[in-house]
């Protein structure tokens, strides 16, 4: 079976020259349909830049990036948009203060033609309920709603576009852990339902155990390793990995000998 | 918008504002009716009672020809708040599409805008607007003009931060992923985040416009006579000064009203929208 997105020796330099930064090294990773794909790494390993790259906001440097089997173009065609969505990180950003929530949602309609035009305010409803939220809710601005109910019409935006792969990109660090249980159940509910693929951008690893279904560990650009989630917890190949999984704070002491094993090491 | 005008009233110079400015606005709409002399605003002589101070029959005196004054007056804002409204319908949308272009498009476009900006803003307006007059005819109309060419800088440095920041905004990004043009998301997602900032300063301009107006026809750059103007009207009387004070002193007293009106008007609404932000 052909992955739905195939990465190649894909690199990403931002100036060039001595001050060049190198963000993302020669990356080649497959996600196939229905597949969620954990990116774990540290801030400032490439992952945003990674997801930047399959998104279009700027084309690699070198390499190649193929979507369902065909090469993907910097400049994108519509198909191509709407079959590769986005969350952000930030709900209260992601969607704009000013505008209805439901007129957000409504955008991608708009500019994929999804749906009649009478018809499409139906859909951003219908799509509201799929995440768990009132129909109604369309009209009202973000700041009415809380930050995962932003969240969760963030998902329904990338849902409306008929988006076969959703870029997550830390979709629950800024929410609390309770909201973040419910948010991450409702993606495993979408995926499973919709077919849809995942990749998930994190800097904590707990977070993807339940969720993803192979892990991509990142270093300063570079792919450390790659394996099924299960082998990358209980078999980890790499130090680095093991420092990553280890990190996760239980005892502030014992966080604060972590933080210091970690400093170190890790270019810039 | 109702929240709006709940605070607006609550504070007392706020509500001081809004009080002046609805004076302005009335006086300058209703002076047909209001004017005890409706055809003193054109050129009428009376010589009966030529530079008279107040009296019971002309409030605000009379000017030299014996025209009342109250009645002049009343006419003159309805010619300020004119000249401001239309500078202000043309200046402002200028403005911020040359800022909202130039600080998402950013690059060579942001470049080109932002220059033409600073040779304008750097040239002292009221000296800009002196000289366009020297070359045009001055008219009401053209003294629109010139207001209007010294006046979009200003909103297009505004917009153009205020643009700049906002492109970084998730939602700005979020657009992008989606497809959208640049004319979505640069007049229906970004310019509803620049509206506030945008409304609370041209409330504020209402007042610096009406000055700007008046200073031009002091220099007799402005609206021309018969046609009454509060600053030609100062400009006059100020030959006169200290024995025919109420010349100058009501038609300045008059700026000095809408100016301060509009501006409390302004401070008001900066701190409402500016909160709800």
């Amino acid at each position: 079976m052909t992955p739905l997105l195939s990465l190649r020796h894909v690199s990403k330099t931002f100036g060039s020259g001595p001050g060049a930064v190198h963000a993302v090294r020669d990356v080649s990773l497959d996600v196939t349909q229905g597949e969620c794909l954990a990116v774990v790494g540290e801030s400032g390993s490439g992952k945003t830049t990674l997801a930047n790259m399959i998104l279009g906001v700027f084309g690699q440097s070198s390499g190649e990036i193929r979507f369902d089997g065909n090469g993907l173009p910097v400049r994108r065609t519509l198909e191509h948009r709407s079959a590769i969505q986005l969350v952000q990180q930030n709900p209260l950003s992601s969607l704009n203060p000013k505008r209805s929530v439901g007129a957000s949602i409504r955008l991608g309609l708009d500019v994929f033609g999804i749906g009649a035009r009478s018809d499409r305010w139906r859909l951003v409803e219908d799509a509201l309920e799929e995440v768990g939220l009132p129909g109604n809710f369309r009209r009202r601005p973000p700041a009415a709603l809380s930050g995962g109910q932003c969240q969760r019409v963030a998902i329904a935006r990338a849902l409306a576009c008929q988006s076969r792969l959703v870029i997550l990109d830390e979709p629950t660090s800024a929410l609390d852990v309770l909201v973040q249980a419910r948010v991450l159940r409702l993606l495993e509910d979408l995926r499973r339902v919709k077919g849809l693929s995942y990749v998930f951008i994190t800097h904590d690893l707990s977070v993807v155990r339940n969720v993803a279904d192979r892990v991509a560990v990142f270093r300063a650009g570079k792919l450390v390793e790659c394996a099924e989630t299960r082998a990358i917890f209980e078999d980890p190949q790499v130090d680095y990995t093991r420092q990553l999984i280890g990190a996760v704070p239980v005892i502030a002491d014992d966080e604060l000998k972590l933080r210091e094993s970690l400093s170190g090491g890790m270019p810039a | 918008m109702k929240r709006t005008i709940v605070i607006l009233l609550r504070n007392p110079l706020s509500l001081l504002g809004a009080v002046l400015v609805a004076a302005v606005v009335l006086s300058a709409v209703l002076a047909d009716y209001i004017a005890p002399f409706p055809e003193h605003r054109g050129a009428v002589v009376d010589f009966v009672h030529f530079n008279q101070g107040p009296t019971a029959r002309n409030v605000m005196g009379t000017d030299l020809v014996g025209r009342d004054l109250f009645s002049r007056i009343l006419y003159a804002f309805r010619i300020s708040l004119i000249l401001g409204v239309v500078v202000l319908a043309i200046a402002p949308p200028i403005g911020t599409l040359v800022g909202l272009f130039a600080g998402y498009l950013g690059g060579r476009a942001e470049f080109v805008l932002m220059r033409l900006t600073d040779v304008f803003l750097s040239i002292p307006p009221l000296v800009l607007a002196i000289a366009m007059m020297g070359v045009l005819e001055p008219t009401l109309m053209n003294a629109m003009l010139a207001v209007t060419a010294m006046w979009w800088p200003w909103y297009a440095r505004l917009v153009y931060n205020i643009a700049r920041s906002e492109r970084e905004e998730g939602y700005v990004l979020a657009a992008e992923v989606i497809g959208a043009s640049t004319l979505h998301i640069t007049l229906r997602e970004i310019l509803p985040n620049c509206l506030p900032a945008i409304i609370t300063k041209m409330t504020l301009d209402m007042g610096f416009v009406i000055i700007i107006a008046s200073s031009l026809s002091f220099l007799g750059l402005g609206v021309q006579p018969p046609t009454p103007d509060l600053g030609s009207m100062v400009a006059e009387g100020a030959r006169y000064l200290p024995d025919s004070w109420w010349l100058t002193v009501f038609p300045g007293l008059a700026i000095l009203i809408a100016v301060f009106g509009f501006n409390l008007v302004g401070d008001a609404l900066r701190e409402i929208l500016g909160a709800d932000q």
